[in-house]
């Protein structure tokens, strides 16, 4: 069984447990171009340079070692790396980088793995970067509203540390239990609130950061803005391409007085579409305003029996927090707006233990649509709202047109779509159409002014999408800025950016080898 | 009015490029003194100007870079929205009533980064941005972020370009996160000493509270409270204090630089802190905005190292001539010492911002020596 997103095993994502029933071909690796004789000696001296700096607990070779690392999230995408590290101090950290730049071997980081974009995939004549042992929360300072964390401390950790003093930490991807803060940074990572309180890079202020080089720097600071230029922010959201994150410092909110949801039904999923811009048009801005079609509200109320009307076409969740008077006053406006523009029910949460029932069941959306079907592929991608019907119409025919029924749960207020491709990895020739009509719904996404990827970020899976998004001087310049940080172009190779040649080859742009751009940077 | 001149922009970089001649890039002209002097060809860019699409509900508006800010506003509020994180304008010429005039550009603020007193609370410049096309050093026209609230698509360079000074791009077009107005706003003046205002401001910006800006003039506090009429008055009743009559005239002074504390010829030192930072009041004469985070310093002496062991950094912003609204230009008449106007960096950070523009500027023709000699 392959799986293209993790939700029917809940939990293995991260927590490195061997995905089962892998043949591994140790010696062939269709992206190295070492011989296996090349490749033994590689290992023998990385193994021997990371010796002299960790303990041999934290230095992995062995196969069945290695393997709980062969791949992130989306394990269909699965590679042995030369080794794995485990540091447990900034200076390992350091070390670790100066000698990989110095054998010229290619170094992956890797949080907690539950990237779904292949981010954290190994690289086959590489070392995988575990940060995980790095996982401190090193200063929480209520006054200041500030967190300085270790790039291995989970989302949540955060929140539980800050809750006593009154604070939080805003940005709450769905996997925020075991993902990492390191990986978010990495990923520029969003979530149900991003809405109201932003992303990852609205919530950050200072960034430890270890160059390829081995050099120490420090990005942001503790006040609100730093001199030159925001390395900060350019740092966010690079998937691990410029440098190793080894401390974040956040910045934390105060837990709102108050926080109320309402859940409104729809006959038509457009009428839920056009709420969505309804609410926001009348000045409104909720902590979260989440959508699902007919297919995730049957999975998810046969998973977690939230109450789900589960004939409605579509439902609307929008968690309205603040001041108690101001969320008192929103959720009737916000009730009066849903019902205008078409509600065939609209119901409040009585009480708390109503409000975390009506998010279970959101939030358990992808395992629920997991146990329909025997795989699926969970996709994401970014358009502007006010096409949110036209595109999801075109989903639909799309998906018939495959074949291959698609479920859809999703950031509405933001615009950020994750269609669930239901398929079989059993039957032939399903995986690679999954793949395809995957491709089609991001083409769809910018065609329409959006974009492939919203927050799980490019990594291995999205990297053809790139040349459709972007044209080849914008690609090449975002490899120059890579060579800035990182010359010799070995941190997470072959990610994030397509080379030109890959695009010209993926068919969607034609390159004159001679008219390239940097033609003696490295093309992977 | 509205006019594209991406082509013939383009062409001329290109053009700067083939003969290395370094461009100075010129929008309403207003903050070319927040920075060191740059020695080169005036590339006028205020003449590409117009807002390309707005839609309210999207909460996005596109508009060229010369677009002045004043139209900006003026197109956001007929629909009740606004910019949040409240870009000063620095205008040359106010509007007789003392509003900003029409000068500042679109594109002047990003390329400044500059956020006015709502930054600590709404977030800034850059926190706004999703989008921008520019022109980079080899006169290539290049597209980055987009016009949707998420996109993680390739590295952030529409971020990178916000406080960059027009040193690693033209901007040519900015999509902008747009937010609704609140509903009500009210600003109340409090007793506090400046030491008391920061551990006060502090304390409550840990609490659910409506604030939009917080500032202490040396004299008093002033807070402001932004949002639903029931959770303003809610918040008035806890925090105390005196309501002011005109909370728009006094932020617009404090936002402008127009306030009388900055009407004083000593040099004028911005220092970004972290706003938990105590009080030095032997530095000189304060103006504490941004909820601590932010302190205007009258000084002869330079504070940079004084920010940095504060845990900050510090700009300087030059005299303030007799009579005239705009700021002296610094880089020309009462140079700042060696012509230094922004903290220095780190040797290795230093090296990597050289690294970076020449990766967007190699020949180093956009408003070389803008933030640092060496830039
Ligand atoms: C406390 C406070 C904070 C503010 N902070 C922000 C902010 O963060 N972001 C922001 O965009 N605006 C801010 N403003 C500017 C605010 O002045 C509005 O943009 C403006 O619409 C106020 O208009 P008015 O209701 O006073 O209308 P009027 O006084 O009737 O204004 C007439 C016209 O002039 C325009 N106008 C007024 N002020 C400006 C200005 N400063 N620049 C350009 N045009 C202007 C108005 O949009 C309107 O079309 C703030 C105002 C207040 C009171
Ligand atoms: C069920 C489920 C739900 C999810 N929901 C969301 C969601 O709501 N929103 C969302 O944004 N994402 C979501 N994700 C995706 C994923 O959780 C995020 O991308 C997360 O940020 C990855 O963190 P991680 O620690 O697992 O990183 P990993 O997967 O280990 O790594 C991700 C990338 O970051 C790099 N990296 C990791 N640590 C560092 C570091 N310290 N320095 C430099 N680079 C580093 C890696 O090289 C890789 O490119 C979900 C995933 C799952 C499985």
């Amino acid at each position: 069984m392959t799986e293209r997103c993790t939700g029917q095993q809940q939990g293995d994502h991260g927590q490195d447990n061997p995905p089962l029933g892998v043949q591994l071909s140790v010696d062939h690796h269709p992206d190295s171009p070492l011989t296996p004789q090349a490749r033994i000696a590689r290992q023998a001296e990385l193994v021997a340079g990371l010796l002299a700096i960790l303990p041999e607990t934290f230095v992995l070779h062995e196969a069945e070692d290695l393997r709980p690392y062969e791949c992130d999230g989306l394990s269909a995408y699965r590679q042995l790396p030369l080794a794995v590290a485990l540091p447990g101090q900034v200076e390992e950290v350091q070390a670790i980088l100066r000698l990989c730049q110095r054998l010229g071997v290619p170094v992956v980081a890797r949080g907690a793995g539950t990237g779904l974009s292949g981010g954290a995939l190994p690289h086959a004549d590489g070392l995988l970067l575990s940060l995980a042992r790095l996982k401190s929360i090193l200063h929480i300072d209520p006054l200041a509203r500030t967190a300085r964390v270790q790039p291995g401390v989970r989302n949540l950790a955060i929140s539980e540390a800050a809750r006593p003093h009154g604070l939080y930490y805003a940005p709450d991807p769905s996997s925020q239990i075991a993902c990492t803060i390191g990986g978010n940074v990495a990923e520029n990572a969003g979530g149900v609130h991003c809405l109201k309180y932003g992303l990852t890079v609205h919530n950050l202020l200072k960034l430890e950061v270890i160059t390829m080089e081995g050099e120490r720097l420090t990005l942001g600071a503790d006040a609100l803005d730093a001199p030159g230029y925001d390395l900060l922010a350019l740092l966010t959201g690079s998937e691990g391409l410029l440098g190793v994150v080894v401390e974040i410092t956040v910045r934390l909110l105060p837990l709102p007085e108050r926080a109320q949801v309402l859940l409104a039904a729809y006959d038509d999923i457009g009428q839920a579409g056009a709420a969505v811009g309804a609410i926001i048009a009348a000045g409104i801005i909720p902590a979260g305003l989440e959508m699902m079609d007919n297919p995730a509200i049957r999975a998810a109320e046969a998973f977690v029996h939230a109450g789900y009307p589960v004939e409605a076409a579509a439902i609307l969740l929008c968690e309205l927090d603040g001041a108690n008077e101001e969320v008192s006053q929103d959720i009737l406006r916000v009730r009066q707006i849903l019902l205008e523009s078409g509600a065939v029910e609209v119901r409040t949460a009585r009480d708390e233990a109503e409000r975390l029932l009506f998010w279970k069941g959101r939030k358990a959306a992808f395992p629920a649509v997991g146990r329909l079907s025997p795989d699926y592929y969970c996709m994401d991608g970014t358009i502007p709202r006010r096409r949110l019907s036209e595109v999801l119409g075109r989903i639909a025919a799309m998906s018939a047109a495959y074949g291959l029924p698609v479920a859809n749960v999703f950031h509405a207020g933001d615009g950020n779509l994750h269609p669930l491709i239901l398929y079989d990895a059993n039957v032939p020739g399903e995986l690679e159409r999954t793949e395809e009509l995957g491709g089609k719904i991001l083409e769809l996404c910018v065609e329409v002014g959006g974009t492939i990827t919203g927050e799980h970020g490019v990594g291995k899976e999205k990297i053809d999408q790139m040349c459709v998004q972007f044209q080849p001087q914008e690609l090449a310049q975002f490899h120059a800025v890579k060579a800035a940080f990182d010359p010799a172009g070995l941190l997470n190779p072959a990610k994030a950016v397509p080379t030109l040649h890959r695009c010209a080859e993926f068919g969607a742009m034609h390159v004159h080898a001679n008219q390239l751009r940097f033609p003696d940077l490295p093309r992977f | 009015m509205n006019q594209d001149l991406t082509q013939m922009l383009a062409e001329r970089v290109a053009a700067a490029q083939g003969a290395g001649r370094p461009q100075r890039i010129q929008g309403g002209g207003t903050k070319a003194w927040l920075g060191r002097t740059v020695e080169g060809e005036t590339l006028e860019v205020a003449g590409h100007r117009g807002i390309l699409s707005y839609e309210p509900t999207e909460l996005v508006i596109t508009a060229r870079a010369g677009t002045p800010l004043a139209e900006i506003k003026v197109a956001l509020a007929e629909r009740g929205q606004w910019l949040a994180f409240e870009p000063p304008h620095f205008d040359v010429r106010p509007n007789p009533d003392g509003r900003p005039g029409a000068d500042a550009t679109l594109g002047g603020i990003i390329a400044c980064g500059l956020s006015g007193p709502a930054r600590p609370y709404a977030g800034a410049a850059r926190d706004f941005v999703l989008g921008v096309r520019i022109i980079n050093g080899r006169g290539e026209v290049l597209r980055f972020g987009g016009e949707v609230m998420k996109n993680v698509a390739g590295y952030d360079l529409s971020r990178l370009m916000v406080g960059a000074q027009g040193t690693l791009g033209v901007l040519l077009e900015v999509s902008l996160k747009v937010l609704p107005r609140p509903a009500t706003d009210l600003t109340l003046a409090l007793e506090l000493t400046a030491g008391e205002a920061i551990d006060r401001f502090n304390r409550w910006a840990g609490q659910p509270l409506p604030l939009s800006a917080a500032c202490h003039d040396g004299e008093r506090a002033y807070v402001r409270l932004a949002g639903s009429e029931a959770a303003v008055q809610a918040a008035r009743a806890r925090l105390g204090g005196e309501a002011v009559g005109a909370g728009a005239d006094f932020w617009r002074g404090v936002r402008e630089l127009s306030h009388a504390f900055f009407r004083n010829p000593a040099p004028l030192w911005r220092l970004s802190l972290p706003p938990t930072a105590p009080h030095d009041p032997s530095l000189g004469p304060h103006f504490i905005d941004w909820g601590g985070a932010l302190r205007w310093v009258q000084s002869e002496h330079p504070l940079w190292p004084v920010a940095q062991a504060a845990g900050g950094h510090a700009t300087c912003y030059g005299r303030r001539p007799a009579g005239q609204p705009g700021l002296q230009v610094s880089g020309q008449a009462g140079d700042p010492p060696g012509g230094q106007v922004f903290q220095p960096l780190p040797p290795a950070l230093l090296a990597l911002h050289q690294r970076l523009k020449a990766a967007l500027d190699p020949r180093g023709i956009l408003n070389p020596g803008r933030l640092y000699r060496d830039l």
